[in-house]
């Protein structure tokens, strides 16, 4: 039923005003041991850099288990400040960042497992309702194989737009996101890129949930 | 069978959330420029809700301290323009309360201008308004504000193209499937009929539910307005049991 639902409306230009948050991208706080950062651009139909988009993440802790009461399998005690949710507003360059640990697999209703994921929103001008994508590892091969979400994507080229690449240790995050990678201190183990392309060749396979 | 029943054969029942589908405007609105080179041009991907989209953030007090619900205090001295009170409920489909869940607004000041540096609008800022608050919903699900009536502004979309005044609303819910952004809108705004924005839910009835209504009872004699809005989030349907037949 979609009876007196609210409507959706864009978040304009001036999200900055009121979303952003200082530990937006920290999933986990600075310094974490096993931490991983997640970075990319979020792109137009032309290629170029969405400065004013704000992206945000939600997802399972290392154990596949929710801080959250309609979790079945009851409700997982959060560990070393883990939130399971970032925030991040791209920069000027259209880039963003999260830090955080990684997800563990999920079981599915109908059984099957999920491979390690994280749920994705990104909001921006010219968006009139958020759009919904999924970041998965590179790295998970052999879970990502067996991921029913992956499987529902027929055309390899756009299943391929769900998965986090691993970036070289110094390549990415210095190229003007800044924030959140660098002071996440020595317990980094890892960098992703994940671009998020809104439109275009290589549009990113967005989902309705 | 039962929850337990459904543990014990080893299955997972999972909440669902009901469909929104005709009531968000399409990505794809020609009227709005911004959403051009924005909109994805692939069809969305359909995605059943499993653990991830039915569990979300639950944030809370935690993240609010006492004057966040109040925009017009706390800068120095008071804003120019005239004082309201925004108060309502929010509710998920099923008439069921949304307690404890955070709300996050920001607006333009009373002359139509953003505190952004990306705003060049020639108005005045106002040094004592930052058109940010936030607050929690309490146990029945209810969230106030005091804050200042937002101007109407220009923007680039068309040629003298105006935003009727609007507050912009930020809202988790429970589960990643309820986040919800929008923007409340005033009673009988003339600009409505013009705003490529407001018209892009199809359904003008939908498209109602944003607007906000003058509320006497929540009015303060000598003080200030009220305007009274309630927040629909997406219900939530009682369990269902994948495994049985969809
Ligand atoms: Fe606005």
């Amino acid at each position: 039923m979609s009876e007196g639902i609210t409507p959706s409306q864009t978040v304009g230009p001036f999200l900055a005003i009121g979303l952003p948050w200082a530990d937006g991208p920290f999933v986990v706080p600075p310094g974490t041991p096993d931490s991983i950062v997640i970075e990319g651009r979020v792109l137009d139909g032309d290629g170029q850099p969405v400065p004013d988009a704000l992206v945000e993440t939600w997802q399972a802790d290392p154990d596949g288990r929710f801080d959250h009461p309609d979790d079945p399998r009851g409700r997982a005690v959060a560990q070393g400040g883990f939130r399971g949710f970032g925030r991040s507003a791209t920069n000027p360059s259209g880039n963003y960042q999260i830090v955080t640990l990684r997800p563990g697999p999920l079981p599915c209703p109908d059984g099957g497992t999920e491979a390690p994921h994280l749920d994705v929103s990104v909001f921006a001008r010219g968006l009139l309702d958020r759009v919904v994508t999924r970041i998965y590892f590179a790295d998970e091969a052999q879970a990502n194989a067996a991921d029913p979400v992956l499987a529902s994507i027929t055309d390899p080229a756009r299943r391929a737009t769900l998965i986090a690449a691993e970036a070289g240790d110094a390549a990415a995050g210095d190229a003007g996101a800044g924030d959140a990678g660098r002071t996440a201190g020595d317990g980094t183990c890892g960098r992703f890129r994940f671009d998020i392309r809104l439109q275009g060749e290589l549009e990113t396979v967005f989902f309705d949930a | 069978m039962t929850a337990s029943d459904q543990r014990a054969a080893g299955r997972l029942a999972l909440p669902r959330y009901s469909s929104a589908a005709g009531v968000h405007p399409p990505l794809d609105c020609p009227g709005y420029k911004s959403s051009r080179l924005r909109a994805p041009s692939q069809p969305l991907v359909p995605m059943p809700q499993r653990l991830t989209e039915i569990t979300g953030p639950l944030f809370g007090a935690e993240r609010v301290t006492a004057g966040d619900a109040d925009l017009t205090t706390g800068r120095g001295g008071e804003p120019l323009g005239e004082r309201i009170i925004v108060s309502g409920r929010v509710l998920d489909s099923d008439g069921r309360p949304v307690p404890d869940t955070l709300i996050e607004i920001w607006q333009a000041n009373a002359s139509g201008r953003y505190a952004h540096k990306v705003d060049d609008h020639p108005a005045p800022l106002d040094p004592n308004f930052t058109g940010a608050g936030r607050c929690v919903t309490d146990s029945l699900g209810r969230y106030r504000f005091l804050t200042i009536k937002p101007g109407a502004y220009p923007w680039r979309n068309h040629f003298n193209a105006w935003r009727p005044a609007h507050i912009h609303f930020s809202l988790f819910g429970r589960a990643f499937t309820q986040r919800l952004v929008t923007q409340m809108y005033f009673p009988a705004d003339p600009l409505f009929p013009l705003d490529p924005i407001f018209n892009s839910i199809p359904d003008p009835a939908a498209r109602a539910r944003l607007i906000s209504a003058l509320d006497m009872e929540l009015t303060q004699p000598d003080w200030a307005l009220g305007y009274r809005w309630d927040i629909v989030l997406r219900g939530r349907t009682a369990t269902v049991f994948e495994t049985e037949g969809k």
